[in-house]
């Protein structure tokens, strides 16, 4: 099938051409580029992309002023009818902080930026982003955050581990997360929070191609549907 | 009307940054601080109209981040 995607730019956004790329790359099919002040977005899209960045400079909370821009009030509506968005690093903020996802991103508990390979182990993989993998399989997807150390209150992360929610944990202490937590899902599953970047882990030139089978999971299972 | 908007971390949300000023205080010299906890101040003007209830909303809604943090509304005499 053939994949119409958005990539979303907001000011401050820098992984939105990484993940064009990655999407045209597995999909075929090249995204739409949108910007952060329109207030629509096209019209019968199959999948949504918050990228990763520094989206206003980080100001107030990182994804907090992204996530109350334009654009974001149509995202929260697609997904509401059901429409996959993924949001990586940044993304991911944005999306805790507009609340199509429980809990926050913190400040990392080594208070240091952490950039490398993360070993991320597959918790859920009957997800529409994790179909391609097998519980339990280890990934090596990169990450490069500052504030990825996620935190929810006990009986939230409770919700989330009995729903299936949580898509990824780091097979290692990375941030401090709670719980090893590296990705999770809506109620719905149609919407996926990470901090580490599939989208820079798609080509052999890479050094490594974990994150591709995440863009083909959703492809697959759009393509099924 | 002067408002200030004081944003801090709920208890038990773990603070790096305030464990990382409360290291520093230590490397300075600095005894007897028992913990630190890193904070926001927002100086707001705003009309006389502008309501208690709306700028409750300002802070639930953008300022502070209810997961994690609590809000105090303190008005200032102009």
């Amino acid at each position: 099938m053939s994949l119409r995607s958005a990539v979303i730019t907001f000011p401050g956004s820098n992984c939105d051409r990484d993940m064009a790329v990655a999407l045209e790359a597995v999909s075929g099919t090249p995204a739409i580029r949108v910007w952060h002040g329109d207030a629509a977005l096209p019209e019968r899209l199959d999948f949504i992309a918050l990228p990763g960045g520094f989206s206003y400079g980080d100001y107030l909370r990182c994804g907090a002023i992204a996530s109350r821009s334009p654009v974001m009030r149509a995202v929260i509506e697609a997904a509401g009818r059901g429409v996959p968005v993924l949001g990586v690093c940044n993304g991911f903020q944005v999306l805790t902080e507009s609340g199509l996802l429980p809990g926050a991103l913190m400040r990392n508990a080594g208070i240091t930026f952490v950039c490398r390979n993360a070993r991320l182990v597959v918790e859920n993989d009957s997800a529409l982003f994790t179909s391609a993998y097998a519980k339990g399989q280890h990934l090596s997807i990169p990450v490069a955050h500052h504030d990825g150390n996620y935190f929810a209150d006990d009986a939230t992360l409770d919700r989330l581990e009995g729903d299936g929610r949580i898509a990824f944990r780091y097979a290692e202490t990375i941030n401090g997360s709670v719980r090893d937590i590296a990705g999770i899902l809506n109620e719905k599953g149609n919407v996926l929070g990470m901090m580490p970047h599939p989208e820079r882990a798609i080509d052999p030139a890479h050094g490594g191609t974990d994150g591709r089978a995440l863009f083909e999971s959703a492809l697959n299972t759009l393509a099924s549907a | 009307m002067k408002i200030r908007v004081h944003v801090s971390l709920k208890n038990g949300v773990l603070d790096p940054q305030g464990r990382a000023i409360h290291h520093a205080l230590e490397g300075l010299g600095f005894s007897g601080v028992n913990d630190v906890r890193a904070g926001r101040l927002f100086e707001l003007d705003v009309d006389d109209s502008v309501s208690d209830d709306a700028l409750d909303d300002m802070c639930r809604k953008l300022l502070a981040n209810m997961v994690i943090e609590n809000y105090r509304i303190e008005k200032v005499a102009a």
